[in-house]
Parts: structure tokens; C-alpha cells; sequence
């Protein structure tokens, strides 16, 4: 197992974390993953890649630093993201019973190991 | 957008919002074309559609050099804009897409948002046999329906 898929499987025994991939910032592809059955991990890593990518711009048109974690609340759960350096996106899916706190402190740890 | 035939339109509609592609190409994989977006003359979006369908064909054969039956996909990766070119199967037989991107969309968008419509075009498919072979005697007269399908004049 490699040592970035070593830290998403730490991640997913975060409670209610459905599932974590890490993806390539510049193409949306998915670099590792570790995801529960019925999580579309493809379309979770291109679209959390886009949005990471016009937040980033629309931070650095307000004249604002790089975003260093984005949170996506929604009806049935949670979406996480969190930039590594400019190459990579670490996100998780995230269910209503998740502990986000806990979570974002992981991603970060994660994250700042990655870049 | 233009297309021959008007059951595409719809599911390339809402591939074009979706992905953020700059040019569309929708062709069968002898090179005809079925649907467009993005190009504004005739000459380019009938070479592309050429140039498209002759790489499809030339990776097809790398892929059974290699034991692969086909590749599915394949991405030609510039400075600032990119091809992703994949051919797939419809009712109306075996077509291939041709997407040209920039920095506004990312190559996991389009192949996500390409796969929906490769199936949304295998649903909106007329059930019915396609249309006649085209015959050499009715060759110009297809060939100026098709452009002026895709180009309006």
C-alpha cells in the first residue's frame, strides 16, 4: 500500500467519513482513493477538483490567500476538500453523523504531510 | 450548436454546460459528422472530424498490438488546450467524440460528464433502422444537407 493510501484508510476510520480520495488539482483524476461502496469517486474528484480550482481564483481575485479547507454542507451529508500545494486536493464525503471537526483537524494533518 | 440529427442536440446541450469544452465533435467513425459545437467554418470542423476518426483508428490498432480490444479514451495534452477523443457505441452504431478544453474545464470533468452522454445519447436514440446508405448519385446533395445542417447556410 502506498503511503497515500495508507493515510486516506486513517482518515476513513474517522467517524461518519464515507470515503477520502486524493486528487490531481490540474486534471481532476484520482491519484488514491479509499472509498465506501456507492460513492462515485470519479465524479467526487472532478468536481471537488473544479471547485477547488475557481475558489482558488475567486480567493486570489479578492485579493486573498490560497483557501486552505473548504466545507460543503448538504441535506445528506458533508463534502470536504483540502489543498495540498498546488498539485494535489485531498476530499472526503462525509455523512449527516459525521464529526467534521474531527475530520478537518485529519484532512489537515493529511494535507500538510502531502504537500 | 448544430446538428444532423436533432435527438442529439438535448444531451449535448447539457454535456457542453457541464463540461466547459470549447469545441464539440460528434462523428460517426468514418469521420461524418453528426454534431458540432465551437467550430465556425466548414474546412476545419471536416478536418478535424478526418484527423479525429483516422486517430481513432490508428490507436485502435495499437490496441491490439498491445491485446487490449480498445482503448476507450485517450487524452492529447497541450500548453493550454487539450483533445480528449473517445469512440463509443449507439444505436445508431459506432460514433466517436472529440472535445477540445482549456484551463475552464479539467480532463476528469469532461470524462465524467462525457460518459453521461454517451448514455444519454443511447437513450434519446430514435428505435427506428438508421437512415439509407448514402449512394454515390446522392452523395453532393448529402454532403450540402449535412453542412448546412451544421453550419446554417
Amino acid at each position: 500500500m502506498t503511503a497515500a493510501a495508507e493515510l486516506l484508510d486513517r482518515l476513513s476510520t474517522v467517524r461518519g467519513i464515507r470515503g477520502s480520495v486524493l486528487v490531481s488539482a490540474g486534471d481532476g483524476l484520482i491519484v488514491a482513493e479509499s472509498l465506501m461502496t456507492g460513492v462515485d469517486g470519479r465524479a467526487v474528484a472532478a468536481l471537488a477538483a473544479s471547485l477547488v480550482s475557481r475558489l482558488r481564483r475567486a480567493t486570489e481575485s479578492a485579493g486573498r490567500r490560497e483557501p486552505v479547507f473548504l466545507q460543503l454542507h448538504a441535506a445528506g451529508g458533508t463534502v470536504l476538500a483540502a489543498p495540498c500545494g498546488t498539485e494535489l486536493v485531498l476530499v472526503a464525503v462525509a455523512g449527516p453523523d459525521a464529526n467534521v471537526g474531527l475530520a478537518r483537524l485529519e484532512m489537515l494533518g493529511v494535507a500538510g504531510r502531502l504537500t | 450548436m448544430r446538428a444532423v440529427e436533432p435527438w442529439v442536440m438535448e444531451p449535448l446541450e447539457r454535456f457542453l454546460g457541464e463540461s466547459s469544452a470549447r469545441l464539440t465533435l460528434l462523428m460517426t467513425s468514418s469521420g461524418q459528422v453528426v454534431a458540432q459545437h465551437g467550430f465556425t467554418r466548414s474546412v476545419d470542423v471536416m478536418t478535424a472530424a478526418a484527423l479525429g476518426a483516422a486517430i481513432v483508428a490508428s490507436t485502435q490498432e495499437i490496441a491490439r498490438l498491445v491485446g487490449e480490444p480498445k482503448f476507450l479514451s485517450m487524452v492529447h495534452q497541450g500548453l493550454s488546450q487539450h483533445v480528449f477523443l473517445s469512440g463509443f457505441e449507439t444505436p445508431r452504431g459506432r460514433w466517436i467524440g472529440l472535445v477540445v478544453f482549456d484551463g475552464e474545464s479539467t480532463v476528469g470533468l469532461v470524462q465524467l460528464f462525457f460518459d453521461r452522454l454517451v448514455a444519454e445519447l443511447a437513450a434519446a436514440a430514435p428505435r427506428e433502422a438508421p437512415s439509407e446508405r448514402v449512394l454515390p448519385e446522392n452523395f453532393e446533395r448529402e454532403l450540402n444537407a449535412s453542412l448546412r445542417a451544421l453550419f446554417g447556410r
